[in-house]
């Protein structure tokens, strides 16, 4: 996904500017001159100045304003593209409910099939590689990974 | 000579060799698959590190990396793709060699040339590391700003791409360093409120983001056929070996000596060193006519390049915390969790552990010559592994190494979100490396900065008013300057370019 650079700019200028009016709610240190704020707007400013040069350069190069690569045509690559967000949100949402282990197996099978894997491999390698992970962090490293639903048969 | 003494029981401890053994292995084979990058084995390895002393930790990250540089250069002779940027240099070279017949050759060169580079940067650090620290120990805070905006402005520079993008990537870096509680004040900026965010945005799941996360996003939107598996047969690695290593030992060591420098550089790294060295090599042959066409020549130079920079990326590391690249950057991150600040006071602290792992450091750079030659030998085989298969693995070791920093989901939202800022940035063009730089940096910086404008009183000229800040100050100031006039030559050059072409 690429953006003209004239886009890119103005959008930290607006990012830049938002931020440093959001410094304004700092308090401001009793006898100090300087601030909590300070640096935060030395990096704003700092911001607004690189934007400002992106957007000379972006409509001085006259590009398009937005090109999306060659896989934006192609639907299955647009859903591979959801899919790695969509797990892990998926991951983080119900990884508590459901335990690590049911969770990790779903989203690995999920997303080696989408990936071509073939469906043996699949059954083998999500759970194998699930109980690894879990193995290594939870067991050696002591990572208190969530049980969830498989909390009796806790192991 | 009793810290060192001290040093080697902890280094030579079995349980760090095993750990270096398996870092080992596991450097080798992300090293050796295209798009997997040095950087991003040492991203996931740092939640393994987080559970371990500082000296496994730290020796273990130091072997990842020494492995995977040189395993860059395998799928680059083999299949014309470096394996880590920092193989990018000479991979035509290597290719050649290849097409020639000389494979082995051009990787067995690679081996014993980054063995010797490995250790030659190695032995600078434990030498030049010490010295530097007893003199960075009079330095206060405006030396420490002056310093870190040096290292930073430099990372910028040379970064790849534009100078504006660098700079922007930077910027965002250090605001990212800034959410959270305030060192000074106390006061929690850009928190919204979360209670999460109070703490900071915590560095390992940033770097695995923007490390991991944006190459499984890359790799699902690719469009390019999957990689073919190398043909050739590897036969003996050493034959012909020797006669290649006399012939340009002054290369070896020429390429030793670049590669230590830009490593010590603050802000370039291996893969700059190799660019440098290889420019310098054919430069200064005596047949520069057959560089590009399979000519061994380069290869010794830039393959000792690259590993001897990585020695050199930790001088400023350790001795002013300030990285030299983002590998050593994931480094003082780890520093920081572990205790061990980085910085001249390290070696009054802990010397003996700084100590064990520069002793780390060499057994790592030995063993790669062993190591090293099974990874040659069994490239077909690493080769092979499908990438659609270790991608969600990797995905999933993400998550878990994400959570396991703070036993939060917290942090594997932070991985998703700067995963996805990674991503695009890299897609237009702007370089990722001063992001973490900046993450690294910007508290330390920040603090320099404050201390410095409260004991200046604003006043500006305090800054360069001791003899090493104001040296450094002119230094950093002259390097934005050159910036800048370069960026107001090209754009007076642009404008009657584009209006030509209009």
């Amino acid at each position: 996904m690429r953006f003209n650079d004239a886009i890119i700019g103005g959008v930290i200028i607006a990012f830049a500017l938002a931020m440093m009016l959001y410094t304004l709610t700092f308090p401001t240190m009793p006898g100090q001159a300087y601030g909590p704020d300070l640096f935060p707007l030395v990096i704003g400013a700092g911001m607004v100045l690189c934007g400002l040069a992106l957007v000379v350069r972006g409509l001085r190069a006259g590009d398009a304003l937005m090109a999306l690569g060659p896989w934006a045509e192609d639907r299955s690559h647009l859903i591979n593209l959801a899919l790695v967000p969509g797990v892990l949100l998926f991951y983080v949402g119900l990884s508590d409910f459901l335990g690590f282990v049911i969770t990790s197996v779903i989203v690995l099978t999920v997303l080696l099939l989408r990936f071509g894997v073939a469906r043996r491999t699949t059954f083998i390698i999500a759970p194998v590689t699930t109980l690894f992970i879990h193995t290594v962090f939870a067991k050696l490293l002591l990572v208190p990974l969530p049980w969830g639903l498989l909390l009796p048969i806790a192991w | 000579m009793d810290v060192f003494l001290e040093a080697v029981p902890l280094a030579l401890d079995p349980y760090v060799l095993l750990i270096m053994l398996g870092a080992a292995v596991f450097g080798l084979f992300v090293g050796s698959i295209p798009g997997l990058t040095a950087t991003m084995a040492t991203a996931l390895l740092v939640p393994m590190t987080f559970f371990m002393e500082p000296v496994p930790a730290l020796a273990a990250i130091a072997t990842t990396v020494a492995m995977a540089i040189f395993a860059g250069d395998i799928p680059g002779a083999l299949l014309r793709i470096p394996g880590t940027p920092a193989s990018a240099a000479y991979v035509d070279e290597a290719f050649n060699m290849t097409q020639k017949g000389q494979a082995e050759l051009a990787l067995g060169t690679s081996l014993v040339c980054a063995v010797i580079g490995g250790l030659f940067g190695t032995l600078v650090l434990a030498t030049l590391a010490p010295v530097l620290a007893d003199f960075a120990l009079n330095f206060s805070s405006f030396e420490y700003f002056w310093l870190a905006c040096l290292g930073l402005s430099c990372a910028v520079v040379v970064s790849t791409g534009s100078t504006v993008k660098g700079l922007v990537s930077l910027l965002i870096g250090l605001l990212i360093s800034t959410v959270g509680i305030d060192i000074m004040a106390g006061y929690p900026r850009f928190t919204f409120g979360s209670v999460e965010l109070m703490g900071g945005i915590s560095f390992i799941p940033a770097m695995i983001g923007m490390f991991a996360i944006s190459e499984v996003l890359r790799y699902v939107t690719t469009t390019e056929a999957p990689l073919a598996v190398p043909q050739q047969a590897i036969r003996s690695i050493f034959s012909g070996l020797g006669a290649i290593l006399r012939r340009y030992k002054l290369n070896i060591a020429r390429g030793s000596v670049i590669g230590t420098a830009v490593g010590i550089l603050p802000g370039a790294g291996a893969d700059i060193a190799a660019w440098i060295a290889y420019a310098i090599s054919k430069r200064f042959s005596r047949e520069p006519e057959r560089f590009g066409k399979g000519h061994v020549e380069g290869l010794t130079d830039a393959g000792a390049a690259n590993n001897a920079g990585l020695g050199g990326a930790w001088v400023p590391a350790i001795v002013f915390g300030i990285p030299g690249d983002s590998i050593t950057a994931i480094v003082i991150g780890v520093l920081y969790m572990k205790g061990m600040n980085p910085g001249p006071t390290v070696f009054l602290n802990d010397p003996q552990l700084i100590y064990a792992v520069f002793i780390a450091f060499f057994i790592a750079n030995i063993a790669l010559l062993p190591l090293g030659f099974l990874a040659i030998r069994s490239s077909r085989q690493i080769l092979r592994v499908p990438r659609n298969v270790l991608m969600p693995v990797i995905l999933m070791f993400c998550v878990v190494g994400a959570f396991a920093i703070n036993n939060t989901s917290f942090g594997i939202m932070v991985m998703l979100c700067l995963g996805i800022l990674a991503y695009l940035m890299e897609e237009n063009g702007f370089p990722v490396a001063p992001t973490i730089l900046g993450i690294v940096l910007g508290g330390m910086l920040e603090q320099n900065f404050m201390t410095s404008m409260i004991k200046a009183r604003g006043d500006f000229l305090v800054f360069f008013e001791r003899p090493i800040a104001g040296v450094l100050g002119v230094v950093t100031i002259l390097v934005w300057l050159m910036v800048i006039a370069g960026a107001l030559r090209r754009g007076i050059k642009a404008k009657p370019e584009a209006e030509a072409a209009r």
